[in-house]
């Protein structure tokens, strides 16, 4: 050892160094202390309580998981049920190879590549002791053929087990939404809620949908057996059984029929439309299109379907009517109108010579509207039948962006409306707060002008559009919309009722609503931009189509439709309620990159209201889009 | 036959043969516990078995970098730490609710894992540097130090980690030379400022505050692990039920008896007389690092040497104390012995470093 001097050497600073040292050495020697005498007191002074104890453990809890409630239409079709089958399943964590042991189960039991796939993700997903399907719904032939040669297959086991289906497949399959794998984010989010211990055994929950915001009411209460078992954890008897409550049983509101009319009168285009009934809220249809088959989900998802429903340029996956945001285009107009009449800015007869464009005083900037040269003398009726932009850039700019945002406000555009599933977004009614905190600039009143035809800022989804026609077509009465109508018990005993109380009533007047009204009906009617929708209807319906801009249009540039790539043209709207008298069904429809709302979603409307109205099913070619455009041109 | 044992006497000599002792026996007993825990699964106790060696080879290499190569690279693998800490914050991924890995293109890290090492370095550090004038001001600033990081990973949120780093920056900062006024008005701040932290809690974490009180409480679900473990340690009784004869481990009553609980399983089997001689190995492993710090010839040596114990024994008595139920369930493995790779490693890094003190030749003032 060479003779060790110290580098920089302060001697009281060493000092404190070893006395500090040395009181850590005590504490720590009291730490382990008190270790000892917890061990001594755990393992001499109570260990006949302890001993007592884990022999009473022999007696094993076993849960036994509930079935899950079904979920049915309004008229009792079933959407979710339940049905038993035979899996074949692996613990990863007791198996050597795996690959071998996969590669030997196959002479066995078809295991297809697929299979294979989705065991490989379920494994990469789960805990290694976890036990893991390999196959689902075995044969009787199968199961048969591996039981003669389990001993074989250590690890591997047969479990009967019960499995979802949704018998409708693809359709409303973004309400219906579907269950999955319980996984380890699931675990905590459980924790958190206090529900772990009734999830014991469970190894499916809802993960979207009405599956997933209703879990609490499909689950159902674990039940328990208490077994017997020897040293070596074999069942000799069951003691006592506490049997599981089965999950309650959902009825919606929705009507399947008119669902699959509503997804057929799409074809293979991509949109949404919501259908509500306005006496309650209710909502009778919720399509967004296009959607997935949720039986996919269920038993774990393989990669490459996955992967094809994830990295689709459609999104399938993406609840358009729940969470795709659109400007409003001209249905935001009858609202417009109203805020109008009702805030004393307009009068019915008032009316304007509209040249084809709006300017701000002293600003040279055109908001053109979408008719070169103008629509000529427009009042109020007008403005509506004919979608007159010009008489609405007027409009906004004497009611001010403070006016627009409380009166359009409490029709629910820009906000949630706070429907029973998860995942809605609350779109944008712009206001000068908004833009301050946003972009934190302030409101210019350049900035109103577009948004007084539904541009601008303006960004709804297709449910709060249905919402707010619901809202208009109850004469100002709200409901929260509502996919679930009632929750029943295993044994069809009512548990609760969705309420259906109003949320709140609007104070309108009612000349001001009769006057927006008829115009509505005529938007329907030879001249309006909805005429051909409403050819030989066999009741009075008002509608308001619209077109929202999917990219912008320079000034001085026409937007030419054949010039413009498909996904780039522009969306079609339409809202609607009918029969006018006393309104039953109130809707939304949007067609993605439809062109104009006239032809491309007003007519799917029209489809949906005579199936609802009259029950009289599409024949085929009615259900077709027009794709001219009529005499009166209709591009608003 | 001599060249060999010159090879052999040259790859060791930076060795210090009283700890690898300690650290082997702990290792032998953490297989064979594991072997009994995982019933008799050869994969996972060949897993461990080479996370244990690849600890040691890295053990070996920090063993052989002299202490002042380490003191230099103090302050960048700090920095580094910040940074991914602040990666994890913004792109890291989300695992179990918690934020905590970052992927970096090749594979995927665990920042808060590096800042074990790195926040006791660093601190060491920064009071080596300014020794000679150690003012109030100083330990403000290392503080900061510490508190940074240890905010950083609470927030992901890692309770353990933070608890550890916290405690192992604690540690400089007491053996440095805190005033003890001040440690106790930060104590009575402390206390004060319980409530308070109460009323910040999850529900789920003051659910487990509560059911330390009162294990029953919860049964099936937060005090399982506790009640459980309890049971499987007290019907372990003086000396135990035999090595894979634990009927609560057998049986599978005990959760997670391979990683966190593993404890419970060696104290079934083992009894008092078990957990009397594991206790007894790891003092022996503490007393050596403290020998260690108290013959280190720096500020900066003994800094680190006395941090690195500390922090073991604060593992030991965190895991073991929570599995006895008479602290809050946080997921702090047992040193040496429970499953799991990454600790491993970082402790057999710190070991290192204590080798590296304790063998290189001193530092001599000519």
């Amino acid at each position: 050892m060479s003779p060790r001097v110290e580098l920089r050497n302060h001697p009281r600073e060493l000092q404190r160094f070893q006395l500090r040292l040395a009181i850590s050495a005590g504490v720590v020697l009291l730490l382990f202390l008190i270790l000892f005498a917890r061990f001594f007191y755990l393992q001499v002074s109570q260990r006949e309580h302890y001993h007592t104890l884990a022999e009473a453990n022999r007696i094993s809890i076993a849960p036994i998981v509930p079935n899950r409630g079904l979920i049915f239409d309004r008229n009792g079709e079933v959407l979710a049920h339940n049905y038993s089958a035979y899996t074949l399943e692996i613990v990863p964590s007791k198996v050597k190879n795996l690959e071998d042991l996969i590669n030997e189960l196959s002479t066995v039991v078809e295991i297809a590549a697929r299979d294979r796939k989705r065991f490989k993700k379920l494994m990469e997903e789960s805990k290694r002791f976890e036990s893991l399907p390999i196959r689902t719904r075995l044969s009787d032939v199968e199961v048969a053929r591996f039981a003669a040669n389990r001993y074989r297959f250590p690890g591997v086991e047969i479990k009967a087990r019960l499995f979802r289906q949704y018998p409708k497949g693809e359709m409303a399959s973004h309400v219906i939404g579907y269950i999955g794998r319980i996984n380890d984010k699931d675990l905590e989010q459980l924790e958190a809620n206090n529900a772990l211990a009734n999830y014991r055994g469970s190894q499916y929950m809802g993960k979207i949908g009405i599956e997933q915001s209703y879990e609490q009411d499909l689950h159902g209460i674990t039940g328990f057996e208490e077994m017997e078992t020897d040293a070596a954890g074999r069942v000799i008897r069951v003691i006592s059984r506490t049997p599981p409550v089965s999950g309650n049983n959902l009825t919606l509101s929705l009507d399947v029929k008119l669902q699959e009319v509503a997804e057929k009168a799409f074809g293979d285009r991509r949109g949404a439309l919501v259908a509500i009934e306005p006496s309650s809220g209710d909502v009778l249809a919720f399509v967004s299109k296009p959607g997935f088959d949720p039986n996919l989900f269920v038993d774990g998802i393989d990669s490459e379907n996955w992967d094809l429903l994830n990295n689709s340029i459609d999104r399938p996956l993406n609840n358009r009517a729940l969470r795709g945001l659109y400007p409003p285009g001209s249905t935001f107009k009858p609202f417009m109108a109203l805020a109008g009449l009702e805030l004393r800015k307009r009068a019915p007869q008032n009316a304007i010579v509209d040249p084809g464009y709006f300017n701000l005083p002293g600003s040279t900037h055109r908001f053109r509207d979408w008719k070169a040269g103008g629509h000529g003398v427009v009042d109020l009726h007008k403005s509506l039948v004919v979608s007159c932009d010009t008489y609405y850039y007027a409009l906004a700019n004497d009611l001010g962006i403070d006016n627009i945002y409380n009166f359009i406000g409490q029709f629910g555009l820009g906000k949630k409306t706070g429907i029973d599933i998860d995942g809605e977004v609350g779109g944008l009614l712009p206001s000068q707060d908004w833009k301050m905190r946003r972009y934190k600039q302030k409101w210019y009143a350049g900035d109103t002008i577009s948004v007084g035809i539904g541009q601008g800022y303006n960004l709804t989804t297709p449910l709060q559009l249905a919402f707010a026609t619901a809202v208009l077509a109850g004469r100002g009465t709200a409901f929260r919309p509502h996919l679930v109508k009632n929750i029943l018990d295993s044994n069809n005993e009512m548990v609760r009722e969705v309420a259906t109380q109003p949320l709140y009533t609007l104070d309108l007047n009612p000349n001001n609503l009769q006057v927006v009204q008829n115009a509505l009906v005529d938007v329907t009617r030879p001249g309006g931009t909805a005429a051909l929708a409403g050819t030989g209807a066999a009741y009075t319906f008002a509608g308001k189509t619209g077109t929202s801009q999917v990219v912008g249009i320079k000034q001085g540039e026409k937007y030419v439709e054949s010039k413009v790539h498909d996904r780039h043209r522009d969306h079609a709207l339409f809202i609607t309620y009918a029969p006018v008298e006393k309104p039953k069904i109130a809707l939304s429809v949007l067609v993605e990159n439809g062109g104009h709302g006239g032809a491309a979603a007003a007519p799917i409307a029209r489809v949906v209201m005579d199936y609802y109205l009259l029950g009289k099913l599409p024949e085929e070619e009615a259900a077709k889009p027009v794709d001219q455009i009529d005499e009166e041109g209709e591009h608003d | 036959m001599t060249r060999s044992l010159q090879i052999w006497h040259y790859l060791t000599r930076y060795i210090d043969g009283i700890l690898l002792s300690g650290i082997l026996l702990l290792m032998l007993t953490g297989l064979l516990t594991l072997y009994s825990a995982t019933d008799a699964n050869p994969n996972r106790v060949t897993n461990q078995a080479v996370n244990m060696l690849v600890a040691l080879s890295i053990m070996w290499m920090v063993a052989n970098i002299p202490l002042q190569h380490i003191m230099r690279i103090a302050l960048p693998i700090y920095m580094t730490g910040l940074l991914l800490l602040a990666g994890v914050a913004l792109f890291g991924e989300i695992n179990n609710g918690a934020r905590r890995w970052l992927n970096i293109g090749v594979t995927r890290i665990q920042p808060s894992e590096l800042m074990k090492i790195a926040v006791p370095l660093m601190m060491a550090w920064y009071f080596d540097k300014h020794e000679a004038t150690l003012r109030l001001r100083d330990y403000a600033i290392a503080t900061l130090l510490l508190l940074l990081p240890v905010v950083m990973i609470l927030r992901q949120p890692d309770l353990g980690t933070a608890l550890l780093i916290g405690s192992s920056g604690f540690f400089v900062l007491f053996l440095t030379g805190l005033s003890w006024r001040i440690m106790a008005g930060l104590a009575v701040a402390g206390l004060g400022s319980l409530p308070v932290l109460w009323s910040m809690m999850h529900d789920y974490q003051r659910r487990r505050v509560m059911t330390l009180l009162d294990p029953t409480q919860d049964a099936l679900g937060a005090g399982y692990h506790t009640i459980q473990s309890t049971i499987a340690i007290g019907s372990g009784g003086t000396l135990g039920k035999g090595w894979q004869q634990g009927t609560q481990t057998h049986l599978d009553f005990l959760p997670e008896k391979s990683t966190d609980f593993i404890f419970a399983v060696f104290s079934e089997e083992f009894g008092l007389v078990g957990n009397s001689l594991l206790l007894l190995l790891y003092l022996a492993v503490i007393v050596r690092g403290m020998v260690i710090a108290a013959n280190a010839s720096t500020h900066f040596t003994r800094l680190i040497a006395g941090s690195i114990t500390l922090t073991f024994a604060t593992y030991i008595f965190v895991n073991i104390g929570m599995v006895i139920g008479i602290l809050p369930v946080v997921g702090v493995p047992l040193p040496l012995i429970s499953y799991g790779g990454t600790s491993m490693v970082t402790m057999l890094l710190g070991f290192g470093i204590l080798m590296s003190i304790q063998m290189h030749p001193k530092l001599v003032k000519t």
